[in-house]
């Protein structure tokens, strides 16, 4: 193997074009999984979201098999997975068997669709592990109405979702319908990762949903400063990965996750060298 | 005086089992009632009810003249000590204002009259020192402060307290006590406060709320007491002792939730 491989930057000019919308695509990806990943982490809903996002591998592969439109077979799958998550694991103890039921299942019928599928190999793996130029116009049209669709609803439901998240014995005692409100954001999460697959791909979702939350949330206890930093953060992973990714033509993902990983890094080194100074003050 | 709570005949019964019936009693505004009561004598599921978050199998509770419904902002709820995700990004300022429009759509903006007010209710609770501290490193007695200044702000008329002492250190649980009790003699709040130890808030109560095996008993401390020494000598079911002055309920120092949940 040539190191220039994995980091190649001859004919970068005439390369980003190719990936515009791609570039795009990180953006909103970007806004969604940063700000959605805030109240994964709190939620504790981590482990979920690697379950739904096997789903949404599934529901894919299978709509890809049947010459179906790729990212509604996602969204199926995510949003089935979401469902049966919301509805049945109430508590955070039967969510974690629930998940780990769903998973394997989603990733099984997911093989199996792409085996039986005929296209070439590329497109196959892109639902797994991502790819670069896998973002068309048409493709780029659904990730902005998902996108809009959960933007517009976080900011509707902050507050109470917030509330909820705290305490949801006084939340309840105020009126805030929690487990309908609970359902909702499994939902909505269900979205964002559908959306997250496509670019990054259903393995390394977790890298944009959950590691820049987890980062920010190292960093700053703030509410307006851990959504704001999450999102800086994921903004950071998607497009330095989606750059660095251009240059040796491999897929995105590995980039992706390794900036989100590094920032982590940082972002934990930071908290631990502030953790030493306020002993010694 | 109006009452600010009436209880009319009300019962409560899973399956067969009675939790309590034909509950029936006013609260008056201002009046403290310490609830108490064993494992399992549906505490919670009282302070559920006033919430219209339990059904009632009989009976009906009115609150301020008509029936109860969830979410009233008169009502201020203050829950039991539990340790928070250290996580969670939210500071004391945060989470007192969500005591004042969590419920309501949108995002938390904070404008002055909202400070003000939120700043007014940390005052109350001597905890202004503490707003911009992460809710994550407070201590139990600290957490329990702010969680007065949560129930606070909205003005409630009446404050259920369910168990907020449990977690405390002797201590903290005389200042929490305290705190609950005159704040709400200040705002005119009637309170109904569920505890296991009657210690604590011996100087403020009014009426003790004691429930039993689908039985109860409401009057002042010694009412009740004559009324726990006749049942445990007619039943030699021993759920309340008195020792030296101090009086406790034997069994009760669990949370009754998980209780109510599976009758549930």
């Amino acid at each position: 193997m040539d190191f220039s491989d994995v980091f190649n930057f001859s004919d970068y000019d005439r390369l980003i074009p190719l990936v515009a919308n791609s570039l795009w695509a990180g953006v909103l990806l970007a806004l969604v999984g940063g700000l959605i990943g805030v109240f994964v982490m709190n939620r504790e809903l981590s482990f979920a979201v690697h379950g739904i996002s096997e789903l949404s591998f599934a529901g894919a592969a299978i709509f890809l098999l049947f010459g179906l439109d790729v990212v509604f077979g996602s969204v199926v799958g995510s949003l089935t997975a979401a469902l049966i998550i919301a509805v049945l694991g109430d508590r955070s103890k039967d969510r974690n068997s629930i998940v780990a039921v769903l998973m394997p299942f989603g990733l099984g019928i997911g093989i199996l669709a792409l085996a039986l599928y005929p296209g070439r190999a590329a497109n196959k793996f892109g639902l797994l592990t991502g790819q670069i130029v896998a973002v068309d116009d048409p493709k780029l049209a659904s990730l902005a109405v998902i996108s809009a669709i959960v933007l517009v609803s976080m900011v509707v439901i902050w507050r109470p979702l917030l509330f909820a998240t705290l305490d949801s014995e006084v939340a309840a005692a105020r009126g805030v319908n929690t487990r309908v409100l609970g359902i909702v954001f499994v939902m909505l999460l269900g979205l964002a990762v559908a959306a997250a697959v496509q670019v990054v791909g259903a393995l390394l979702v977790l890298a944009l949903l959950v590691t820049p939350a987890a980062s920010a949330l190292r960093l700053s206890k703030s509410q307006l400063w851990v959504p704001v930093l999450s999102v800086a953060f994921a903004f950071v992973a998607m497009i330095g990965g989606i750059l660095l990714a251009l240059g040796g033509g491999l897929p995105i993902s590995p980039y992706v996750t390794t900036i989100s990983f590094l920032i982590y890094l940082i972002a934990r080194g930071i908290s631990f060298i502030r953790g030493k100074l306020e002993v010694s003050k | 005086m109006n009452s600010i709570l009436q209880v009319n005949n009300a019962s409560l019964q899973f399956d067969e089992r009675v939790i309590w019936q034909n509950l029936d009693f006013e609260v008056q505004p201002g009046e403290f009632i310490a609830l108490i009561g064993a494992n399992g004598s549906g505490k919670s599921m009282f302070l559920k009810s006033v919430l219209a978050q339990q059904k009632l199998t009989a009976g009906s509770i009115n609150f301020l003249g008509s029936k109860v419904r969830r979410g009233s902002t008169d009502i201020g709820y203050i829950p039991q000590h539990r340790s928070l995700d250290a996580q969670l990004p939210l500071t004391v300022f945060d989470a007192v204002r969500l005591g004042l429009d969590g419920h309501r759509f949108g995002l938390p903006l904070t404008g002055a009259k909202t400070k003000a007010l939120v700043t007014e209710a940390l005052i109350q609770v001597e905890a202004d020192q503490l707003a911009l501290k992460p809710l994550g490193e407070l201590s139990g007695g600290e957490m329990q402060r702010v969680r007065v200044a949560q129930a606070l702000i909205s003005k409630p008329k009446l404050i259920l307290a369910d168990e907020p002492l449990s977690a405390l250190d002797l201590n903290h649980q005389q200042v929490v006590s305290e705190l609950i009790a005159n704040q709400a003699k200040k705002q005119g709040a009637a309170v109904i406060f569920v505890t296991h130890d009657l210690n604590p808030v011996s100087d403020y109560v009014d009426r003790v709320l004691y429930l039993a095996k689908g039985r109860y008993s409401i009057g002042t401390t010694e009412e009740v007491m004559r009324f726990v020494l006749f049942k445990q000598k007619t039943a030699y079911e021993i759920d309340v002792v008195r020792n030296q002055g101090r009086i406790v309920v034997l069994g009760a120092h669990d949370h009754d939730h998980h209780d109510d949940e599976e009758w549930a």
